[in-house]
């Protein structure tokens, strides 16, 4: 029987196997950064290991630094702490470590393939749980904790446990104005929270075809979501084009050798999945989520649920508790609901197509009043692509805030938070409870949409402004 | 690590599903260097309700925190781990566990008990009318006793992640015994492949 994508990846990188353990897989690339390090750089020190390839290990500084005055000392002393360990963990170990400013800077899994660090059939593991997004690359890439970080760290290797394989399909043309986000939002509202535990999940289909690598980082960035391991798409001429000529590339000879190696990696035709789903991807309009989960997903054209609406009884809590925390009332439209913020920013939707479709939607027009906005760049090398393009100019001009690049008002550790009550449209991936700061309230859109509602003061498509 | 091999007490019911790693540790707790002191971080925000459970005097110095399904989901930091540790539970009960999380646990002696979710919609019942029930979770025979309930619960957990936790391995010294497949496997790996030194 044949493999998948994810079973052949899998395969190439077993040290060993067998012995009742889980199987022991090599690492090509360790991404770190500031929260997710420091004990585990303890963890070392105190049991005097070194790194064991310091070569493979790459270091940036992004969810704790401030988005404004980066030329002036981090205000927040432990913040400042944070990413001076990080600082002095990268010397002491010799890793590469990109800190505010550097032009390499950026978040961990925008600036990994920016680099072309990352590359199809590679195993990526980073301490944070967006790795999934460098499954747009045709690798198995996936999150991990300190113990683990640690573990990579010594050994270069990690035991795994067999996953079961999900294949997740997206047929037809996305209806204009649709992009990445509305389909992984879909697909979290067909599957739920918690509908690809256990399992790796392979997104296929015409429309993951016809994305772009930005738009298959998005997709593959939300596949933590709903709980798979990991998510990833076949290598195709789109990758490669992507790849070529990046900073860590493979080059000439070698970069043939490449192609022919990616080239055998996609999913044979007689390979069987454990799960598969299908959706089809004509109907999948702009959505938005309206509770504390990624699961709790409507189009934004529609209104917010009842808890009656859902079958199963805990579904119904969570909803009734969803509502009370949002402030909202059943039944409301959308596009009743009027935003206090609009942060468009996050490793989901921060890549330079990102911010060249908001400013296409803002451009000439003007955020409505007492609309706070603000446009983070997910590196520096974003930033710096907008501003040749001039997109900077089309958000100031509009209103918008225009940032340095980090995680900012993602998860709220630099200044960038919402208050109590302060009601946001992000380009995000999580909307729980607080996660904008304590007592915000998130709803997750897409670029496009985030801008039409930083314009519209409401929840809003484009094509309704 | 240290050996778990028996864990004897009582339980909190935390009646929610999705209770995300940023519920269990809000992300300010994050910015620490320390591996100690994020027992006050647990649930922090939702400590401020007087209501909220984990405040309440019955259930103090409970082992076992029991949960709806999907605990845990969200990000990555094991800091969510260490703070439910050191607040004082050495296992957690829920239906459905986020994976990371779960693999987190299980690094630190922290044990994750999956249960069928009509089983844990019961048990949240019971704890929630008496406090004092009394636990025994036996990692050897993977299972949970609760006598006055008469009740005996089966669980899964994966041989290898059983022993750990009975001789408390540390997982790196058990990967270094295979330093030299490690080393074999590198020699062969694909000349292209990026590396800090090829710049
Ligand atoms: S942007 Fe948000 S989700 Fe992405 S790595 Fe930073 S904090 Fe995590």
């Amino acid at each position: 029987m044949g493999r998948t994508l994810s079973q052949k990846i899998w395969d190439h990188h077993v040290v060993r196997s067998g012995d009742n353990l889980p199987d022991l897989l090599y690492i090509d690339l360790h991404l770190i950064h500031e929260v997710t390090s420091p004990q585990a750089f303890d963890g070392l020190r105190m049991n005097g290991r070194k790194v064991r390839r310091p070569d493979l290990t790459v270091a940036t500084e992004d969810h704790n630094v401030p988005t404004e005055n980066i030329d002036q000392p981090i205000e927040d002393e432990v913040s400042f702490k944070q990413i001076q360990t990080l600082r002095n963990n990268a010397d002491e170990f010799g890793i590469t470590n990109y800190p505010m400013g550097d032009p390499n800077q950026g978040i961990v899994h925008v600036i990994g393939p920016e680099l072309g660090l990352t590359q199809p059939g590679m195993t990526v593991v980073c301490g944070d749980s967006h790795t999934s997004t460098h499954g747009a690359f045709g690798a198995l890439a996936f999150g991990i904790g300190t113990s683990e970080v640690e573990h990579v760290l010594a050994t270069q290797t990690l035991p795994q446990p067999e996953q079961e394989t999900m294949s997740i399909t997206i047929n037809g043309q996305l209806p204009f104005g649709s992009s990445a986000k509305d389909v992984v939002l879909a697909v979290l509202a067909e599957v739920g929270t918690g509908g690809g535990i256990g399992a790796i999940a392979e997104f296929r289909g015409s429309v993951v075809e016809s994305l772009s690598m930005e738009g298959r980082m998005t997709l593959c960035n939300m596949a933590i979501e709903f709980g798979a391991k990991a998510g990833l798409i076949a290598p195709d001429q789109i990758t490669y084009d992507y790849l070529k000529g990046r900073k860590h590339s493979p080059k000439g000879d070698q970069w043939e050798e490449a192609i022919r190696f990616w080239d055998e990696l996609k999913t044979d035709a007689d390979a069987v999945f454990d799960r598969e789903i299908t959706l089809n991807g004509d109907m999948i309009t702009p959505q938005v989520t309206w509770g504390t989960n990624p699961g709790q997903v409507i189009p934004v054209s529609g209104r917010v649920p009842k808890p009656d609406d859902f079958e199963d009884p805990a579904e119904q809590e969570a909803a009734q508790r969803a509502l009370d925390y949002m402030g909202l009332t059943a039944g409301t439209k959308m596009s009743d609901v009027a935003v206090d913020t609009v942060f468009i920013g996050s490793c989901t939707n921060s890549r330079i197509e990102d911010l060249r479709s908001a400013a296409e939607v803002i451009k000439g027009k003007k955020v409505a009043e007492g609309v706070r906005t603000l446009v983070v760049p997910g590196s520096r090398k974003v930033k710096e692509i907008a501003e040749q393009e001039g997109l900077h100019e089309i958000f100031l001009e509009s209103g918008f805030d225009w940032r340095e690049p980090g995680c900012s008002m993602c998860l709220a550790m630099n200044p960038d938070k919402l208050t109590v009550g302060e009601r946001s449209a992000s380009t995000s991936n999580r909307n729980f409870e607080g996660r904008q700061g304590r007592g915000g309230r998130t709803h997750l859109v897409s670029p496009r949409v985030a801008a039409a509602s930083a314009i519209a003061g409401y929840f809003a498509t484009p094509e309704e402004l | 690590m240290k050996p778990v091999k028996i864990i004897e007490g009582t339980a909190v019911p935390l009646d929610r599903s999705d209770v995300d790693t940023d519920q269990i540790i809000p992300s300010d707790w994050l910015k620490r260097v320390e591996r100690t002191g994020f027992e006050k971080g647990l649930f922090s925000e939702w400590r401020d309700d007087k209501n909220f459970i984990l405040n309440d005097e019955a259930y103090a110095g409970a082992r076992i925190l029991i949960a709806g399904p999907n605990f845990g989901t969200g990000s990555s930091r094991e800091h969510a781990v260490w703070a439910i540790q050191q607040a004082g539970f050495d296992a957690v009960i829920s239906p459905r566990f986020g994976p990371i999380f779960k693999n987190n646990a299980t690094k630190n002696g922290l044990v994750p008990i999956e249960i069928d979710s009509q089983l844990g919609k019961q048990l949240i019942s019971e704890v929630g009318k008496n406090p004092d029930l009394h636990f025994v979770i036996d990692i050897a025979q993977r299972s949970v006793e609760i006598p006055q309930l008469g009740l005996s619960i089966e669980f899964e957990l994966e041989d290898s992640v059983q022993e750990r936790f009975l001789k408390g391995l540390d997982d790196i010294g058990i990967t270094l015994n295979n330093a030299e497949a490690i080393t074999n496997f590198e020699t062969n790996r694909g000349q292209w492949l990026p590396s800090q030194n090829l710049i």
